[in-house]
């Protein structure tokens, strides 16, 4: 075939704008949240749009979303969008089709919700359902997180917004490093070498070079690696650059949760989430431990922050020392920071609460 | 034929697994059958089937539904089963598979029990480029999914995490007919391995009043001028971009970008005061909410009920126009925040983007923006190792390197603090 057309690049977003985005496209002049999940934006023009947000669960099939299609086009004229979060936002110019929106969309099981200070969607990744390096599963976590914590999707309750993100290796595809809640797949064995395999499939400067801890060396005899034990931290980089050092364990795996991260620059600058709970087991298809342990966090959370605290405002006020006391949770030699910008952890003042 | 699933070339085609067929069989004997499907007690996936209860959407659901009608998607709700059963993945890493003309934009998937799943054997991901700000039309939507029905398993994310439209599951066999037919409906790939990933942006002045930028503008622009960087890998490894209107930043581009550009303004905050008194009348408390909490003290209470600003002291964080959207707006000299080096741990740990650029006016057709990221991609290409981000990079050379080499004026923005120690490079021509 010689008249392959490449680079022509995304459909233009202006044509798939309502009419009303269009006309009013940067000239919006407030928003309103009239009740959870429905926002009026106004313009200086005086026009109106209408947006209802409903939760998903990401993974999509084509028939549900001709379903979602069928909806858009009964209450706003064929216009819709996605979030960053994953929601589905219904964009409407007329108010009297809103309630008959919602009352469509709950019916079909799709919450409405997902705006202020509420639980959003879970941004999440791809799990055992489509990776390779999955050390968890998060369609699975998500959904278990969700089916329990819904009533904070659906309402504007808690201190301030809440974001959870579900990532299954270190990798992060979900990049939940700054997240107020984040689920992470993690090892706790290093990889298996399979050095016949590796001299065949993997280059040995490429593995070593892929070790944040310098634990991996060339074993020239056997034309492969060896691995340095005690310097391993799991991160299964080296499994990602070479098949042949394989670092799922079905009986270690498992997920971290971290807290307290924020991407918003709101009163305070932009936070990494920070580690919670060292480990909990794989626990398919509900994960239980991990369920109860977020939806723990969060209630100690919405009890104990002060009105428009994010989490990790709140931890800040608090200190670390109460985070910990508050929920419970032990802290252990897993909390302090033993990798590369260790120090700038470690408390330099005489001042804490017991 | 569009809307049904069509048989793929014979090379491809579909083999009924042992599984499936127990359940095939036990549906000829005419038992077990609930609504055309197999009841709990009969089925061969009771893990999978947990997971379609409960209140929240169900990707379970979702499975099941496209298995109803697709060989794959019931292979995958079958090895996901085994996933469950085992606490283990099931996939191989990707091979190299492709459309003519991309050296990216499609993830080869291969399953370890391919015996067992023949059909999730190969279970190939395309990436599509989404409209920025991920608008649709029902009508573009519906070619999607028809396109995904002939050709793939007809399940997808609706969106991946760098912000695609994500088509799961296909054969090596249909990758080109799903490209030309997506390519028909104006939909092109999207990045993946050691290039420039899909850009994306909040939806900024389509419906937002923070936008001090076009993000959406912005991020159509980027992502059609840089299309062979897109779709050609040829860097030290991924670079991605993110367009977020206002210091909110709605689509996490300080977190999740090597490339963040984030809109912002100079001058004072533009203070409605009448839009002030409605508040107050509407028993919000401004003092408590809006004046106590700013973070450098900016604002202040008049007696008479006025808001005043002392503009200097203003870090335009968005706290009170986040308030009180309705009284206070954003200065009017708007542009962006750039920022640079923003990644997940691996491989030297996270980082959240750094400063680089504290204010550049952006109106198309950007090409100082262009022209600088052009030079950041030069001095990264020249000086990375492989695998290496670009935000790694200016932590192992430093950062005075990079704004040397690629020609930017050091600034108080970007750092929080000047640095503790006493070890700092002076250049030859510096010194005598």
């Amino acid at each position: 075939m010689t008249d392959v057309r490449t680079d022509f690049g995304p459909p233009y977003f202006k044509d798939m704008l309502p009419p009303v985005m269009l006309e009013n496209y940067g000239k919006w002049a407030y928003h309103e949240t009239l009740q959870p999940g429905v926002l009026k934006h106004v313009s200086e023009s005086g026009d109106a749009v209408y947006t209802v947000r409903a939760g998903s669960p990401r993974l999509l099939s084509v028939d549900t979303i001709r379903e979602i299609c069928d909806l858009a086009d009964r209450y706003c004229d064929g216009h819709l969008r996605f979030t960053s979060r994953h929601n589905i936002e219904f964009l409407l110019s007329d108010p009297t089709r809103i309630q008959p929106l919602i009352a469509d969309l709950r019916s079909r099981g799709f919450p409405v919700g997902g705006t202020g200070n509420a639980i959003s969607n879970i941004v999440h990744t791809q799990g055992w359902i489509h990776c390779h390096s999955a050390a968890t599963d998060a369609s699975a976590l998500v959904k278990s997180i969700m089916d329990e914590v819904q009533p904070y999707f659906e309402s504007m309750t808690l201190p301030a917004k809440l974001r959870i993100s579900v990532a299954c290796c270190l990798n992060m595809c979900g990049a939940v490093h700054c997240s107020d809640l984040a689920i992470v797949g993690i090892h706790r064995k290093p990889p298996k070498v399979d050095n016949e395999r590796l001299a065949k499939t993997c280059e040995v400067p490429n593995i070593i070079a892929a070790c944040p801890t310098a634990a991996i060396r060339p074993n020239p005899k056997e034309k492969g690696v060896i691995i340095n034990e005690e310097r391993c931290m799991y991160c299964g980089n080296c499994f990602t650059v070479c098949p042949a050092m394989p670092i799922a364990d079905p009986e270690n795996d498992g997920v971290a949760i971290f807290v307290g991260g924020k991407v918003s620059n709101a009163r305070s600058a932009p936070m990494f989430s920070r580690l919670a709970i060292p480990y909990l087991p794989n626990n398919p298809p509900r994960w239980p431990e991990t369920v109860e342990a977020v939806k723990h966090i969060i209630e100690v959370y919405a009890k104990h922050a002060h009105k428009g605290e994010r989490m990790g405002e709140w931890i800040e006020r608090i200190g670390w020392e109460r985070f910990f006391s508050l929920t419970g949770i032990p802290f252990t030699d897993k909390h302090i920071d033993d990798f590369r910008f260790a120090p700038t952890t470690y408390r330099t003042s005489a001042a804490f609460k017991w | 034929m569009v809307g049904g699933w069509q048989e793929p070339p014979a090379a491809s085609r579909i083999r009924r697994s042992a599984w499936y067929q127990a359940g095939v069989r036990r549906r000829v004997a005419g038992d077990g059958i609930a609504g055309g499907r197999l009841m709990a007690e009969e089925s061969k996936t009771p893990l999978v089937d947990e997971l379609e209860k409960g209140s929240w959407p169900s990707f379970a659901k979702e499975l099941k539904r496209r298995a109803e009608k697709n060989a794959a998607a019931r292979d995958l709700v079958g090895q996901l089963e085994l996933s469950y059963k085992e606490k283990r993945v099931h996939w191989k890493h990707g091979g190299i598979v492709g459309v003519k003309g991309y050296g990216g934009g499609v993830i080869g998937r291969y399953s370890d029990v391919p015996e067992q799943f023949p059909n999730a054997a190969e279970f190939h991901t395309m990436r599509v480029n989404m409209p920025s700000g991920w608008f649709y039309t029902t009508e573009s939507l519906r070619k999607l999914c028809n396109i995904w029905e002939q050709y793939g398993s007809g399940l997808t994310n609706m969106h991946g995490s760098t912000g695609d439209i994500i088509l799961l599951g296909t054969q090596t066999a249909n990758l080109q007919d799903a490209f030309n037919a997506l390519s028909e409906a104006g939909f092109d790939l999207g990045g993946s391995g050691s290039d420039l990933r899909t850009p994306s942006a909040c939806v900024g002045p389509a419906r937002c009043e923070y936008a001090c930028i076009d993000t959406l503008g912005i991020c159509h622009d980027l992502t059609t001028t840089f299309q062979n960087e897109l779709h050609r890998p040829m860097w030290p490894y991924k670079f991605k971009i993110k367009v977020a209107g206002c210091a909110n930043d709605c689509v996490a581009a300080i977190a999740r970008s090597d490339f963040a550009i984030i809109g912002t303004w100079k001058g004072p905050l533009q203070i409605n005061q009448e839009a002030v008194k409605a508040y107050i009348a509407a028993d919000f408390d401004v003092k408590g909410e809006v004046v106590d909490r700013c973070p450098t003290r900016a604002l202040s209470f008049g007696q008479d009920g006025t808001l005043a600003l002392d503009e200097e002291e203003c870090k335009r964080c968005m706290h009170c126009l986040n308030k009180m959207p309705k009284a206070i707006r954003p200065g009017k000299e708007r542009g962006a925040t750039l920022l640079i080096g923003g990644k997940a741990p691996i491989v030297r740990g996270a980082y959240l983007s750094w400063v680089i650029v504290p204010f550049m006016k952006l109106e198309p057709p950007y090409e100082e923006l262009k022209d600088l990221l052009q030079r950041i991609w030069e001095w990264w290409d020249e000086n990375g190792k492989t695998r290496e981000r670009v935000g790694e990079l200016i932590d192992r050379v430093g950062m005075g390197k990079f704004l040397r080499d690629v020609g930017l004026e050091p600034s108080p923005a970007m750092v929080f603090a000047p640095r503790s120690n006493p070890y700092y490079f002076w250049q030859p021509d510096e010194v005598k």
